[in-house]
């Protein structure tokens, strides 16, 4: 649903400082949203102060260290630091994107870190998205065959192999479909660029036998085409693909199977 | 009530409408017909800027003039019917209030697309 204002509930206060900057050190400001469940608050954005010279490159190392050192009530997903698990997607200096993988030295001034937008928060930096992972689901994201299992493997040629580069390296941290306008306001119909593309790299890889199946279920008003080509996912994703392009071939193909 | 439905079934909603290609394919087909159409019209305007009545039916009484005239509202009115249904189901999820304005859509292009032939007509036969 289109939203141009936060609702009541959730419009971000001003929150607190929780310590200063000091004169010894590489000394940087980091701007935090917060948001508890359970002190029927709303949301607010918090302040803390971290030494550089004593943290990690990466935002995640800041996190971590607010946590382990200042605020420990501080929520959020992280677990591989090294951007293959896509936990640690939030919104950092505007962009949705990796913390692990986000340096601190290619962010000017203070470092703003919300949650992924348009997704119910769950507390702080931490989103459900549950509806994300049943979409997910939905496109049948495995190998569909009827034709008899061979003994060793589903064999594929290196070109029909190379078409799944660019395609499989998608870890599903969400930072593509939580920064497209469409699925902000249609993201329970619309499945979004990121579903989208895993949709794409089943309808592409040769081993499967349920091609028309898949575009049959693609082939939807909403379901693919609220995609309008605005390519703030091709921009957000940390993994540098391009789920873009492959929304494009799936259109491409809807048409290709009429003639 | 409480929504009990699980994620899956809930994304899963109606099952796919099996459409959409068509939409898309028109409204390319209809955008790049455009592009040549609307460039007539643009030098049609500037051609007969300030001329008078005769001079217009005499122009139109041309059938390529009329039906280039004619291709082009029926070009710009099917697109511009897609257009706006996008937008519309883009932005409004009340589902009374979409299917209403999908109807006006309809009915406002089919307005605006026969008073433009109709005025095409009366003038090409010279009235």
């Amino acid at each position: 649903m289109v939203e141009l204002t936060l609702p009541r509930n959730s419009k971000v206060n001003e929150g607190k400082t929780w310590n200063d900057a000091k004169d010894k050190g590489t000394w940087r400001e980091f701007r935090v949203y917060r948001w508890n469940p359970d002190d029927k608050e709303n949301p607010q954005v918090d302040t803390y102060h971290l030494n550089l010279d004593e943290c990690g490159p990466m935002v995640l190392d800041a996190l971590i260290k607010i946590k382990n050192e200042i605020d420990s009530s501080l929520t959020f997903r992280r677990s591989c630091r090294e951007g293959i698990c896509g936990s640690c997607a939030m919104n950092i200096d505007g962009t949705n994107t990796l913390a692990c993988t986000q340096g601190m030295d290619e962010i000017k001034g203070t470092v703003k870190i919300y949650p992924l937008p348009h997704q119910p928060v769950i507390k702080d930096l931490v989103p459900d998205l549950t509806n994300f992972y049943a979409q997910h689901r939905s496109i049948e994201p495995w190998l569909q065959t009827e034709t008899a299992a061979p003994p060793k493997e589903w064999k594929q040629s290196r070109e029909d192999r190379e078409k799944l580069d660019g395609l499989y390296e998608c870890v599903m941290c969400a930072c593509c479909s939580t920064s497209c306008p469409s699925y902000w306001w249609n993201s329970d119909r619309y499945l979004g660029p990121a579903v989208l593309l895993q949709a794409y790299r089943w309808v592409v890889d040769s081993r499967d036998e349920a091609t028309g199946d898949r575009l049959d279920n693609l082939e939807d008003p909403f379901r693919l085409y609220r995609c309008h080509t605005i390519l703030n996912c091709t921009k957000a994703c940390p993994k540098g693909l391009n789920p873009a392009k492959a929304i494009a071939e799936l259109k491409k193909k809807m048409v290709e199977r009429r003639f | 009530m409480a929504d009990m439905r699980t994620p899956l079934n809930k994304v899963r909603g109606l099952g796919s409408a099996r459409e959409g290609a068509d939409h898309f394919w028109r409204q390319r087909l209809t955008a790049l017909a455009n592009i040549p159409l609307t460039l007539f019209l643009v030098f049609t305007v500037i051609m007969l800027a300030g001329k008078d009545h005769a001079t217009v039916t005499a122009y139109l009484g041309s059938s390529l003039v009329a039906i280039a005239l004619l291709a082009l509202v029926l070009s710009a009115m099917v697109h511009m019917r897609l257009g706006m249904q996008t937008v519309i189901e883009d932005y409004i999820h009340s589902e009374g209030l979409k299917v209403v304005c999908l109807i006006l859509n309809t009915f406002f292009v089919i307005l605006v697309g026969l008073s433009c032939v109709y005025a095409i007509v009366k003038l090409s036969l010279g009235a």
